[in-house]
């Protein structure tokens, strides 16, 4: 068994980030292996009228394919998919993804209670929520929502992070199952890659 | 506040589809949800129950209930490139074989959209020679985008994307201030019009040169967008052209045979088969 104590329920990951996140995300997509078995959602704020080069950015150390998905895109286990510029991202039930431009959450858009509240919902107690450094607090409320449908929660240390008002907004909506520095997040992402290649 | 369940939401549907003759069944479930929830909190239902109820008894609720579970999010020229595009090469392109062009801005919300395309034409000098229609499933909303008025408060980002549109002018010439808003100036819109139209339930009911439907389907679930696909299809003259959101996509629904891409970027598409 390993440190984290995981097992293979798992459907996806929803990863959430605002300042301070784009350095420990490329780390964790340049530590995750090619064949990492579950989609990734990324819903990371960015500016709302640059629609293109972040995807790009991202995937200069990723050794997994991240695309901005289209409107209801079907989900492939393999991708990593990352929340558009001006767009809400948010999970569908049968396995696809849709985009909205409703109103701004949390002055965001995309928005990560948008993502987390949709995935949390439609993945249930199979899902994992992982919130990184930023600056307001959205996604506060969507790490409720995971603990809410019995998925399993991670932050970045708010020691660790750039600005911690994000992370520790999640400690204060719910109790939070994993407290992590972005090391550890890998570790953790690289043991639940293991137990599925078992 | 509890989860609200999917079948809940067929509770609704059925009530609203049974009774007032819209059909919701096919939207996009996670947003159509959300935009149940945020109309449960506005109106301090109880559950989503209370909602039903009321819908059940007070039929001069529906049309705020449609107006609130509406998107009505928009701004000018937003994404300026596409607007570039069809100043440089759309419409360019139309005007090669149309002296009048016929436009339909289909779900046209409060009106954004419609007046940058005016303001595009004003600045190509063909806005004398183009048909403008805007339609929209909300009473409520086509009012307001007849009147021309936007809250001052959006103009800033309004003025942003237009700069990058690289209009010729500034935004500000096009609008009069009257208290909190600003008031497009109406030989612009005078000659638009503005009607009520549902694209789930209603009719094809004329042939445009080009069709903008930006960011409207995506509320809808693939069932419905292939459905709606058809009438866009169908209110397009052969060559004539389809614009939607930079998001979506059609090469997997049934017409897309009858299309080209124009632009895989902005999402313009060319209709060559009937």
């Amino acid at each position: 068994m390993g440190k984290f104590n995981l097992s293979n329920k798992y459907k996806a990951i929803v990863i959430g980030g605002s300042a301070g996140s784009f350095q420990p995300v490329t780390k964790l997509l340049s530590k995750i292996p090619k064949s990492f078995p579950l989609p990734i959602f990324l819903c990371l704020h960015r500016l709302k009228h640059v629609r293109h080069g972040f995807v790009e950015a991202l995937s200069i150390k990723s050794n997994k394919p991240v695309v901005e998905p289209a409107d209801k895109e079907s989900i492939k286990r393999g991708n990593v998919y990352l929340a558009p510029a001006n767009y809400h991202m948010g999970i569908e039930l049968g396995n696809s993804v849709s985009l909205t431009t409703d109103d701004l959450v949390n002055n965001s858009r995309p928005s990560i209670d948008v993502m987390f509240e949709t995935a949390a919902y439609a993945y249930r107690d199979k899902l994992i929520g992982i919130l990184l450094s930023g600056a307001n607090k959205d996604g506060a409320l969507g790490m409720a929502k995971i603990k809410y449908h019995g998925g399993t929660t991670v932050i970045q240390d708010p020691e660790e992070s750039m600005i911690n008002t994000m992370p520790s907004a999640a400690q204060n909506y719910t109790k939070v199952d994993y407290c992590l520095v972005t090391e550890e997040i890998i570790k953790f992402m690289l043991e639940l890659n293991s137990i599925y290649k078992d | 506040m509890e989860e609200i369940e999917i079948a809940d939401l067929r509770k609704l549907t059925q009530l609203i589809k049974d009774k007032y003759d819209y059909d919701f069944t096919d939207y996009a479930m996670s947003s159509f949800k959300r935009r149940v929830k945020r109309v449960i909190e506005l109106y301090k239902f109880k559950s989503i129950d209370s909602l039903v109820d009321k819908l059940r008894t007070t039929p001069t609720f529906f049309n705020e209930f449609v107006s609130e579970i509406t998107v009505n999010v928009t701004e000018m020229f937003r994404d300026p490139t596409f607007w570039k595009a069809l100043r440089d090469q759309i419409l360019p392109n139309i005007l090669l074989n149309h002296n009048q062009i016929s436009i339909w801005h289909a779900g046209c919300s409060s009106g954004e959209e419609v007046f940058s395309m005016a303001i595009l034409l004003k600045e190509m000098d063909i806005l004398d020679r183009v048909n403008i229609v805007a339609t929209d499933i909300d009473d409520a909303i086509i009012a307001k985008a007849k009147k021309g008025a936007i809250s001052i408060k959006n103009m800033e980002l309004n003025g942003k994307n237009y700069e990058r549109f690289e209009g010729k002018y500034t935004i500000e010439q096009y609008f009069t201030e009257q208290n909190s808003t600003v008031i497009v100036n109406p030989e612009l819109i005078n000659k638009v019009s503005f009607r009520k139209h549902d694209l789930v339930n209603g009719a094809v009911f004329s042939k445009f040169d080009l069709v903008l439907c930006r960011n409207v389907m995506i509320y809808f679930n693939q069932t419905l967008q292939n459905d709606v696909l058809y009438k866009l299809h169908e209110s397009l003259f052969r060559y004539g052209y389809l614009s939607i959101g930079s998001k979506e996509s059609l090469i997997w629904c049934d017409v897309a045979n009858k299309f080209i891409v124009v632009n895989n970027e902005e999402k313009i598409y060319k209709k060559i088969k009937d």
